[in-house]
């Protein structure tokens, strides 16, 4: 009960409180640069869940079954992360070009940039920082992360679509609305910092 | 000859305005919001992205006729990941409480696009030479941004610059009551909107002039 009761309270942290998009920074580029239409964010969401899903378990199992048994193996780290981020976008990109050719046309070079893509690393690395002990938690939190940058991606576009509507004074046009529209949606996730 | 240092200066200035990372190509963007909170960090993250900047574009220069297309992106980004994990230990060993502050986004340099568009774009294309120099321009537009940015968001949310107190705060008797909002989240994106725009005003500007 109380394992249940950590993974479902790590899994609601990480997808609202800890959101990775509005209060970590991370994946900012892809947040401002594919959320323009809401079909396309979710696409480009379940591409980051996937890949975020895998390398976060991935990771944590090299984390602790090999990099951390030697000592003088953990500055290989961040180098290792990066091979399984690689790898993992790798296969994502041949799957989706196989059985989805027209997302993988819209995504264009968006897809590949997954790899560098900050809250992939950055989750593989609060993993590591929020001292993780279970693979279970592991996985449960980077799905989780996954979830959550989906949301937030998936609010900016739908706000983003009625922006195009809006009276938007001609210098703010572009990328200024959004990061003050960005800075407004976190002002309203701070909201939840209460509850957990 | 003069030809030669004169596109030298246009590569080395392209970097702080005509095509600032920051303000003009919207690159890097997660540490440009996440540590902006002081002018200390900000320096702090700056410069050891120019030390990272410079060595990947000088790594990657001497090996692009090396380079085949498909993996060029994993290459970088190893390469990229050997000097930040380098500036991660120097960090860690001389500056242990900046490097507490940091936290995560020291080793996340590893991801910024700011680095590898730079690879791609002029170091896996160009000389050493060239490369150095554009990856110093970039390097310290980015650091000036960063540090401008981290400036305002610093005075106005603590009423502090680098520790000193500037504005007169209430808790010390003064006028001023610092505004926290700046320091948090919101502050990063708003302040980072406000100033984009300024600098769509100031562009427009120029263009009309012309």
């Amino acid at each position: 009960m109380d394992t249940l009761q950590t993974l479902i309270l790590g899994f609601l942290g990480v997808v609202i409180v800890n959101n990775l998009v509005l209060t970590k920074f991370l994946g900012i580029c892809p947040f401002l640069g594919v959320s323009g239409r809401i079909d396309m964010a979710f696409g480009m969401g379940l591409a980051v869940t996937f890949v975020v899903t895998l390398a976060g378990t991935l990771t944590w199992i090299i984390d602790h079954g090999l990099l951390m048994r030697y000592e003088s193996l953990v500055v290989l780290r961040y180098v290792a992360f990066i091979l399984v981020i690689a790898s993992a976008v790798q296969l994502v990109e041949m799957y989706v070009r196989k059985f989805f050719p027209p997302l993988y046309q819209s995504f264009g070079i968006f897809l590949p940039l997954i790899t560098t893509n900050c809250a992939i690393l950055g989750l593989c690395l609060f993993l590591n920082l929020w001292a993780v002990e279970s693979l279970l938690e592991a996985v449960v939190l980077s799905f989780g992360a996954g979830i959550g940058f989906t949301l937030a991606i998936c609010i900016m576009a739908g706000i983003r679509e009625n922006l195009l509507l809006a009276d938007v004074p001609e210098c703010m046009k572009g990328a200024p609305i959004t990061l003050v529209t960005a800075g407004l949606l976190t002002l309203a996730f701070m909201g939840f910092a209460g509850m957990i | 000859m003069a030809n030669d240092t004169n596109t030298k200066m246009k590569v080395f200035s392209a970097g702080f305005w005509r095509e600032n990372p920051v303000l003009i190509l919207l690159l890097g963007m997660c540490p440009t919001l996440a540590v902006t909170t002081g002018v200390n960090a900000s320096l702090t993250m700056g410069l050891t992205v120019i030390f990272v900047l410079t060595c990947a574009n000088i790594v990657v220069s001497l090996m692009r006729n090396l380079l085949k297309p498909h993996i060029r992106i994993l290459m970088f980004t190893l390469t990229i990941s050997t000097f930040v994990t380098i500036a991660d230990l120097v960090l860690k060993a001389y500056l242990p409480d900046m490097s507490d502050k940091l936290g995560p986004y020291i080793p996340l340099i590893i991801v910024n696009c700011l680095i590898i568009c730079r690879a791609e774009a002029c170091a896996s294309k160009s000389p050493i030479g060239t490369s150095i120099i554009d990856a110093l321009g970039m390097g310290l537009g980015f650091t000036a941004t960063l540090v401008a940015l981290g400036a305002i968001r610093e005075l106005f949310g603590t009423g502090k610059l680098m520790g000193f107190e500037i504005l007169h705060t209430t808790a010390n008797g003064g006028w001023y009551t610092p505004w926290a909002g700046m320091i948090m989240p919101v502050g990063a994106f708003v302040t980072l909107g406000l100033m984009l725009a300024g600098v769509n005003l100031v562009n427009r500007k120029l263009e009309s002039k012309k």
